[in-house]
This record gives C-alpha cells, sequence and structure tokens, in this order.
C-alpha cells in the first residue's frame, strides 16, 4: 500500500524585498508593498514592517500569514514584557527573543524571512538579520527576500563594511549620512524592481533616530 | 527518549495568576508539530527551504600548551552565500568554545541552551562543569531528537581540572574524545595541511599559524568555505581569541606577488617594444 502524500501545503510565498541599513546614528528599514501569490498579485498595499519597539523595527518578508501570526506573537511578548519590566524592550533583546521565537518552531516553521533594524542603547545603529528558524547575526546591512540575491550585490559594492569577525575589531555601521542612506534604499528598490517580478509597486521606507520614527513611500513600476 | 524541552522554558513561575490570556505563551513548553501523515517528507521539505550553513570548515586540536579552535566564516543557502560573517567559533562561556557546522539555527540555539545548563550547573554544584560533562549534555540532547532533522556538527573544545578538553559531537548522537577533529565540507583539505602539520611540542604561535593555514587552504579549494578565518586558544585561564584574517588577504601573504613579474610591468615592456 502506498504512503498518502498530502494534496496541499500550509505553505505559500507572498514575495517581496526587504533592506536595513544601520548608520552612526539611525538605521533605515526598508521594504516594497507588493503581495503577490503565483504569478497573480493579491494587493499593491500590503505593509510588511511592523514597529515592535520603540526602537526596534523588522521587516518580513515570505508568507504573510506566518509574517503576521509572528508579529502578534511578538508584540504581545513585548507587552508582557514592559509590564513585567517597566521599561521598553532594547533592540538587542528583541533579535534574541525573535529568534527564539522563529527556533521554537523548528518543526513546523513559520516562512518568514526578517530583517530587525534599529537602535542599540548607545544609540547607534544596528540591523539583524535572519533565516527562516531563527539563526542571526549582528550586520551592518541586510536584506532578505525575493529580491535579496539582486539587492546584497549592490549593497555589499556600496557599503562593503570590514567583517566583526576581524582581529582587531572594527566598527560594521556604515559611514554613510542618512540622506545618503535613504537615497541608496530608494535606488537598490528601483533596480530590484526592474529584474524581480515579486518586488514593485511602492517601497515604505521607516527612519529611526534620536528624533523618533518617520515613514516614507516612493513610488515603484507597478508592472 | 523523553525529548529534551529545556530549551523552550518559558517562565511559567512569573505569571501569577492562570490568566486566559497570559496561558497561551505560558502554556508548557512543546514543539508544535505539524498534523501530516508524512511527517519525514514534510521535514525534509521544510530543511530544504530553511537550512543553510551546510558548508563549511571547523577545526580544533589539543597540543601541549592547551587547544586551538579554528573556523572559517562563509555561510550557504544552496549556491547562494548568506553570509560571509558568520560566528561559528561560539563562546560557550569564559573557558568553553563550541564551534558551529550544519544547520546555523540549531547550533546557534543549542549551544546557547548548553551555555545556560552550565552554568545551572555551577549554581548547583559550586564548581565549574568538566567538558566531559558539557559534552555529554550536549550529546544526550542532540540524541533525543535523533531522526528529527536536526543538523548539528560541533567540536566542544575546553579547558578544566584535567587539563584541555576536546570533544566531537553531532546530531547522530555521536560522541568522540579526541586530539585532533575537523568537520564540514572543507575537512579533507584543513585535514591534509592540519595532520602534516602537526607536532603536540608547538608553540602557542605555531599551533595558531598551522591552524590558520589549514582554514585558508581549506577555503583556498572548497567553494563552501570562505570570508574570514578565526583562531582562538583555549588554556588554563580560558580562551582568547588570537586573530581573524580575511583569507583573500591570507592568500597574498601566503603566495606574495613578486615586483619583477608583474602583468602591469609586461605590458609596459611591451607597448615600448
Amino acid at each position: 500500500m502506498t504512503k498518502q502524500q498530502a494534496n496541499w501545503s500550509p505553505y505559500d510565498n507572498n514575495g517581496g524585498s526587504c533592506v536595513a541599513i544601520a548608520g552612526s546614528d539611525y538605521c533605515v528599514i526598508a521594504a516594497d508593498t507588493r503581495m503577490s501569490t503565483g504569478y497573480n498579485i493579491l494587493t499593491r498595499d500590503y505593509s510588511k514592517i511592523s514597529h515592535l519597539a520603540e526602537k526596534c523595527v523588522m521587516a518580513s518578508s515570505g508568507f504573510q500569514a506566518d509574517v503576521k501570526a509572528l508579529q502578534k506573537v511578538l508584540s504581545a511578548r513585548h507587552l508582557t514584557y514592559q509590564h513585567q519590566h517597566n521599561k521598553q524592550m532594547s533592540c538587542p533583546a528583541m533579535a534574541q527573543l525573535l529568534s527564539n521565537t522563529l527556533y521554537y518552531k523548528r518543526f513546523f516553521p513559520y516562512y518568514s524571512f526578517n530583517v530587525l533594524g534599529g537602535l542599540d542603547s548607545e544609540g547607534k545603529g544596528c540591523v539583524f538579520t535572519y533565516d527562516a528558524v531563527g539563526s542571526y547575526e549582528r550586520v551592518g546591512y541586510s536584506s532578505q527576500g525575493s529580491g535579496s540575491t539582486l539587492i546584497m550585490p549592490f549593497l555589499d559594492n556600496q557599503l562593503k563594511s570590514p567583517s566583526p569577525l576581524l582581529l582587531p575589531a572594527q566598527d560594521a555601521v556604515t559611514p554613510l549620512s542618512e540622506t545618503e542612506a535613504v537615497d541608496l534604499v530608494k535606488t537598490v528598490f528601483a533596480s530590484a524592481t526592474e529584474r524581480d517580478i515579486y518586488t514593485g509597486d511602492k517601497v515604505e521606507i521607516v527612519i529611526l533616530n534620536a528624533s523618533g520614527i518617520h515613514r516614507e513611500f516612493m513610488d515603484l513600476r507597478k508592472d | 527518549m523523553k525529548l529534551d524541552t529545556s530549551g523552550l522554558e518559558s517562565f511559567p513561575s512569573l505569571i501569577l495568576h492562570g490568566n486566559d490570556v497570559a496561558g497561551e505563551i505560558s502554556a508548557p513548553p512543546s514543539f508544535d508539530l505539524p498534523n501530516s501523515n508524512d511527517f519525514d517528507g514534510f521535514l525534509k521539505e521544510a530543511i530544504q527551504m530553511v537550512k543553510p550553513a551546510k558548508g563549511t570548515t571547523t577545526l580544533a586540536f589539543i597540543f601541549k600548551e592547551g587547544v586551538m579552535v579554528a573556523a572559517d566564516s562563509r555561510a550557504s543557502m544552496g549556491g547562494y552565500i548568506s553570509s560571509q560573517s558568520v560566528k561559528k567559533i561560539i563562546e560557550i562561556n569564559p573557558y568553553m568554545l563550541g564551534t558551529m557546522a550544519g544547520g546555523a539555527a540549531d547550533c546557534q540555539f543549542w549551544h546557547r541552551n548548553l551555555g545556560i545548563k552550565c552554568r545551572l550547573h555551577e549554581l548547583a554544584n559550586k564548581r565549574r562543569i568538566s567538558v566531559t560533562g558539557a559534552s555529554k549534555l550536549l550529546a544526550n540532547i542532540l540524541y533525543s531528537y535523533r531522526g528529527m532533522g536536526l543538523s548539528v556538527g560541533t567540536m566542544i573544545a575546553g579547558w578544566d581540572e584535567t587539563g584541555p578538553g576536546l570533544y566531537y559531537v553531532d546530531s547522530e548522537g555521536g560522541r568522540l574524545k579526541g586530539t585532533r577533529f575537523s568537520v564540514g565540507s572543507g575537512s579533507p583539505y584543513a585535514y591534509g595541511v592540519l595532520d602534516s602539520g602537526y607536532k603536540y611540542d608547538m608553540s602557542i604561535e605555531e599551533a595558531s599559524e598551522l591552524a590558520r593555514r589549514a582554514i585558508y587552504h581549506a577555503t583556498f579549494r572548497d567553494g563552501a568555505s570562505g570570508g574570514v578565518a578565526s583562531v582562538y586558544y583555549v588554556g588554563p585561564t580560558g580562551w582568547k581569541k588570537l586573530s581573524g584574517d580575511d583569507v583573500g588577504e591570507l592568500h597574498y601573504h601566503y603566495n606574495p606577488v613578486t615586483p619583477s613579474t608583474t602583468v602591469e610591468q609586461e605590458m609596459v615592456d611591451a607597448a615600448a617594444a
């Protein structure tokens, strides 16, 4: 008797790209707003960015249902933390929380490729990049999602910072100014939109710095 | 064998009221499992979607002065290099190191869990845990998840009361005590250099140079290894990071370009002729 196979998959890929860049006193997090399934566009206006804590923003691409569930779990845990400790979670703490949350579902993963950006306790920009089951590292910049193979080499070329593993240790944040970094993000999404069918419509850019959070949108090609 | 769920402890003791809202989050620890007829096949597919960092080169060896541990820093997802700066040498505590090969998330999570268990041992027994004990803790956890798709090929290196200790532990449940190990897709190349240059009576400088060279040669020949070659030393006072060198730069350090034969020189001569 042949083994029964499942006739449906619990996962789907809604596409999209996310980018985050850390600066000396700011952090830029961006994601496109297109949500697709197969060759269809479900909506041109979907936010993949979630403001988890005061100085901590997450952008996620992949299966948006899992992303939504993940965002809810994290904000619930953050609320509990605030009640217990009477303060907001720092970005590195949220980074560890996200890693553990992803790993708890190691045998039924969240199909979510995340990039976490924010300011650390010294006010310096920090970016954490993840795989779908929770392995993470702090980097100066990162991209995830369907356009990441197009975007990463470009960011490497423009922003390549010395590896944090080198001895003596060197700073990972980019020397770019905030406006230069935002321009770079816009350029990067315009290029990715040209060659990735799942990236386009609009890019949502969130900038975190000492004066708070600022959000802007830029139109991309809709084809 | 009962699954080790200590990694999932979610502080039920801190929540004083049996509140339903909080109940969801503080439910007894357990891994979510999918309701599928073919768990094995489902896992295999999930793993394909998810598992990076299979290509790697890590090595560790014991010598007269202690233990030398080295690794590259490349993570690959299929043919795509997802990172050139992965920390593959994990600092479990100030006198014990673990190396990462296989699934990055598996190694990171369970090494952190091991660090927590080692600390609890110290608090409960008022003394540091031995390398033998720590490696056994990890091996037992991995054995309980045997067959479920974890991918961990790690070396636990440390210094305890009996001197230097080195164990190889993997996700099949294997645990081996030894003096020289190399793990990963680049390990055959690393073994070649390591075995031919190894002497028990090396100094720390000679041993670190041997380790660095072995990683460099592995990154040269193995496409899945690269990035930065990190070398750590574990001695009686704990571990110390000795060097972190970009392997691209190491290449020109070991194979310097002699000035008299540069291509530019030849082109100038050819143009003048």
